[in-house]
């Protein structure tokens, strides 16, 4: 068993950090405050190559694998969680099924341009009626001719704002049940497609969640993703792989929790002592590095195991988000303790750590449907 | 025209140093390429991206983990790399190092196939700011230190360096050797493609035998210095408070600056 990154990996986690630490977090409260990621930052992320890590150089990608994906949202979730999700959104949820079910031409003209980051992707499965329970959506697609005409309204999509290619799930057969589901992929500006009003959100702020809007919107027969039908499982499958993405945000926004709370107890002053001294902040301190370090190891293994195209990788990565998303809380729980009532105020960064770690309980997947996933996996013997 | 960069593997910047007795306890050090070195490799990197230069090479002296520093340059964009490795290295002060580092440049062709000599002003870890100079001197060029500047012009370079209180602006006819500092360029952020690409780009490796080099040449007994013992820089003692009326605290003060801090 080796517990150590390749070199590649390693020369990748440190550019990685080092690019978050000094360009975004420097910018990350401003990000929060203002509820938008800078174009440059977007701009910086495509000309590092960080849209398309582990797809193919072929494609347009940087050619690493998922592992290497998973670090870099952890890393700049570490420095800004709205960042992290931008990258994770648009890569597990839209390149990550191009790649795996598009055809060559749909992969030359789309995949390439989001592995690049030319272009930048969104997922819309949510509906105001379903969430957890995607069969429940009502968008419509009905074909006629060469074209698909979509009907529906979609929200909570991530990414809505800055995306130029979304991949849309509606029905094509609502009678099948999930067995009728298929995925399309819409760029923006399609005439009958329109992106409408922007939730404003307890935490990750700067990232986008805008509402979409589908009024026979006619999108060419060629966009349909994989085949008629099949949309229920490749929008399963990217949760699986999401699931790591999200897991390593949880651990990036824990992993700045915790070196923010460890600077602070070091150099906080009372009764006479740095506040480290005292036994009940150090007791906190090492359930946080040890819950951290625990998740870290529970989502590598996850995206490991993708890498290495085992199945039953989806067991693990539920396990691994639904554990990072609960470490994440409780240690941006603990931070904002540690610091006391700074802590509760804007002048520190915990409170936003504290707001951005919760959508990691929720989106892709809550940590209920996580446990459900978990369980009927165990019950079935994987 | 062709640059060669000389680097080196240091340990990171935020490394806790230790010690074993009086040596480095190198067992849990994480190293980096030397920041100075990565401004030199970032600007010959630029000459080449400007058309100025056809090839950058990349030099490195070191046990294995000085690979991963060449690595490190090639991803910045560098075409290849050679590393000198040899156990009978350990040990070589900056004249034995230099003195390897030449005969590597002359295995690679030397003056004949490279021009524009680049290197760190100085390695964050022995500091010594000298191997530069010294390979100036071995091969007889010119060398123009601490520079922020690099301009080349045919077989011409106009460099400035950094002195205090202003700058000196030199014209010098290549090949010459050029050290960098702060403020000759602002490194890149090595892209994922290019870490991918200096996967595959080769690293030429020499022992000092392939080098023609006797072992006796180098190491500890081939150096004029040797690092008798390291010692961890004082603890920072507590501040001391000193209270009362305003006669009695001046006077304890001037005490204490005569006595104790030695001061006046």
């Amino acid at each position: 068993m080796r517990f150590e990154l390749t070199e590649e990996q390693k020369m990748l986690k440190d550019m990685v950090r080092r690019f978050a630490e000094e360009q975004v977090k420097p910018r990350a409260k401003k990000i929060d405050e203002e509820g938008q990621i800078p174009r440059d930052i977007i701009e910086q992320l495509a000309e590092l190559g960080l849209f398309g890590v582990h797809v193919p150089e072929e494609y347009g990608g940087s050619g690493m694998d998922y592992v290497s994906y998973a670090i870099v949202i952890e890393e700049l979730s570490r420095a800004c969680a709205s960042t992290g999700v931008l990258v994770s959104a648009h890569t597990s949820l839209v390149v990550d099924p191009i790649l795996k079910f598009g055809t060559e031409e749909q992969k030359r003209k789309y995949l390439v341009p989001l592995a690049k980051g030319e272009k930048i992707g969104a997922h819309a499965m949510t509906e105001p009626g379903a969430g957890t329970d995607v069969t429940s959506i009502s968008t419509t697609a009905r074909k006629e001719g060469d074209y698909y005409v979509i009907n529906g309204v979609k929200h909570f999509i991530t990414n809505g704002r800055e995306a130029d290619i979304f991949l849309v799930f509606a029905y094509t057969d609502k009678e099948k049940k999930h067995k009728g589901i298929s995925a399309f992929i819409v760029e923006r500006g399609t005439p009958g497609f329109t992106v409408g009003k922007l939730e404003h959100k307890l935490g990750i702020r700067g990232s986008s969640t805008a509402e979409l809007i589908f009024e026979d919107c006619k999108v060419p027969a060629s966009n349909l993703l994989g085949e008629e039908g099949q949309g229920f499982y490749i929008a399963m499958e990217c949760y699986d792989g999401g699931r790591v993405g999200i897991a390593a945000q949880a651990v990036g926004i824990a992993q700045a929790a915790y070196e923010d709370s460890l600077e602070f107890a070091k150099t906080r002053v009372q009764f006479g002592q740095p506040i480290a001294n005292f036994q009940a902040i150090q007791f906190k301190l090492a359930d946080m590095v040890t819950l951290i370090e625990a998740a870290r190891l529970l989502y590598l293994k996850a995206a490991w195991l993708k890498d290495q195209g085992i199945k039953s990788y989806y067991l693990y990565s539920a396990m691994a988000k639904l554990f990072a998303s609960d470490v994440a809380m409780r240690v941006t729980r603990e931070a904002i303790q540690i610091h006391g009532g700074y802590g509760y105020t804007t002048d520190y960064n915990v409170e936003r750590y504290y707001r951005d770690a919760k959508i990691t309980e929720i989106y892709e997947g809550t940590v209920e449907a996580q446990r459900l996933t978990i369980a009927r996996a165990i019950l079935k013997g994987i | 025209m062709k640059a060669v960069c000389f680097v080196k593997s240091v340990p990171d910047t935020e490394t806790r140093v230790r010690l074993t007795g009086n040596r480095l306890d190198k067992s849990e050090i994480k190293y980096i390429l030397n920041p100075y070195c990565e401004f030199a490799v970032e600007e010959a990197v630029r000459k080449k991206e400007a058309g100025i230069v056809d090839e950058v090479l990349v030099i490195s002296m070191g046990p294995s983990r000085a690979q991963e520093a060449i690595r490190s340059a090639l991803a910045i964009g560098a075409d290849r790399g050679v590393h000198i490795e040899d156990d009978n290295l350990d040990g070589s002060d900056a004249i034995v190092t230099a003195r390897v580092l030449v005969e590597a440049f002359k295995k690679e062709g030397g003056l004949d196939n490279y021009q524009i000599l680049l290197f760190g002003l100085r390695a964050i870890d022995g500091d010594t700011w000298s191997v530069p100079s010294m390979i100036a001197e071995l091969l007889g060029i010119p060398a123009v230190t601490n520079i922020v500047k690099l301009d080349i012009n045919g077989n011409k370079a106009i460099a400035i360096r950094m002195v205090e209180g202003g700058e000196e602006v030199f014209e010098v006819e290549l090949p010459c050797v050029f050290a960098a500092r702060k403020g000759l360029n602002e490194p890149r952020y090595p892209s994922l493609p290019s870490i991918m690409k200096a996967k595959k780009k080769p690293i030429t490796r020499y022992t000092i035998s392939d080098l023609g080099i006797p072992s006796d040449a180098v190491g500890k007994v081939g150096s004029f210095t040797e690092v008798l013992e390291y010692t961890l820089p004082p603890q920072r003692q507590a501040g001391k408070k000193v209270e009362g009326e305003p006669e009695q605290v001046v006077e304890e003060l001037i005490k204490f600056l005569r006595e104790v801090a030695n001061i006046i």
